[in-house]
């Protein structure tokens, strides 16, 4: 989980820098980061506003870019399906791809859903890194130097490989990773980046399902559970990125 | 101090949370068919990589229009991507892909 503090943390004061260049003050920058807490569309609408797009613009593309939300949480609802209804919709505020990646490789590793892993994951994995990370740096910005020039700006696209390899743990995940790279890549040469991104999250886990098993008759070992309350597998060993 | 921002943080929060919240919340999110679960399982690595590769693969050209681009973040990404299969830890991916960028940028190379 240290991996992940230290991308929220990175890409926080990136945001606080990228924000306070565009004309963000320490509030507005805060309140996107607590309200949306969501970095890529943070980042589009920082560089939206100071190219001078208009608000609507910036909301349509946000749920655009925010829609593969909806799969992350539709994966990680059976296994938080006994949580109150209360206790669910908090949890979905603070859903990211850094929190879903971490709570999947954790539950599929435990056998059943660790709400304070969930938590601890969502909570202290990012959300506070990214929040104070963030009010270092639109706080910061005319001491830190450029961020390129430290190279913090390479952290997120990291994170987010690193965090693939980690869920890649079969031939239909590495199927469906490298389909999703490809995808993206082609859509987004041909089309835009951002459509690019939600072709290759949409189609890539289709290619994925089109990789037979090696052995039909047998799940493979990280199959997600129809009962995550019913699957155990004790014997998974640790992959280091879990919380 | 400008707090005009924050409205549309408000905006933005509305059309982000339902995406987050209605699997979570529909009970009929919760019954998917075990072919919608295997499809779902590999959303991950297909949206993760998808994002990643956007980043780092694709720039702006001179024309305005989308281009391929492989720059020393795309290398730095590659050696952490490395890294994480080989050691099974980010950590020292991360800091990996962090130096290599920042050393090659720092002699004038990246």
């Amino acid at each position: 989980m240290l991996g992940i503090v230290a991308s929220a943390a990175g890409f926080g004061v990136v945001f606080g820098l990228t924000a306070r260049a565009n004309g963000f003050s320490v509030i507005e920058a805060v309140a996107f980061s607590v309200l949306v807490f969501a970095g890529a569309s943070q980042f589009l609408a920082a560089g939206m506003i100071g190219a001078g797009f208009g608000w609507p613009a910036i909301v349509v593309l946000t749920g655009l870019v925010n829609a593969r939300h909806l799969l992350y949480a539709a994966a990680l609802g059976p296994w938080l399906r006994d949580r109150p209804r209360r206790e669910r919709a908090l949890m979905a505020h603070v859903l990211t791809d850094e929190a879903f990646a971490l709570s999947l490789v954790h539950f599929r590793r435990l056998g059943f859903a660790d709400r304070r892993g969930y938590w601890l994951a969502a909570i202290g994995g990012v959300f506070i890194p990214w929040n104070l990370a963030t009010l270092a740096g639109v706080l910061g910005a005319q001491a830190i130097p450029d961020p390129r020039v430290l190279g913090l700006d390479v952290v997120f696209p990291a994170a987010m490989a690193g965090l693939a390899v980690g869920l890649a743990t079969g031939r239909r995940e590495v199927a469906a990773g490298v389909a999703g790279v490809g995808i993206a890549l082609i859509v987004g040469l041909t089309v835009d980046p951002r459509a690019g991104v939600l072709a290759g999250g949409f189609l890539g886990p289709v290619v994925g399902l089109l990789v037979p098993r090696r052995d039909p008759a047998v799940p493979e070992q990280d199959e997600l559970p129809a009962d995550p309350a019913s699957f155990s597998r004790p014997d998974r060993s640790d992959d280091g990125m879990a919380p | 101090m400008n707090v005009g921002l924050v409205g549309l943080a408000l905006l933005m929060a509305a059309v982000t949370y339902p995406a987050r919240a209605i699997p979570l919340l529909v009970p009929a999110f919760e019954r998917l068919p075990p072919r919608a679960l295997e499809y779902l399982r590999l959303v991950g690595p297909a949206v993760l990589g998808a994002i990643a590769a956007s980043q780092v693969l694709l720039a702006t050209g001179a024309d305005g229009r989308p281009a391929f681009h492989v720059g020393i973040d795309a290398v730095a990404v590659l050696a952490c991507v490395a890294l994480v299969a080989w050691r099974r830890n980010l950590l020292v991916g991360l800091l990996v892909a962090v130096v290599v960028t920042a050393t090659v940028r720092a002699v004038g190379a990246g």
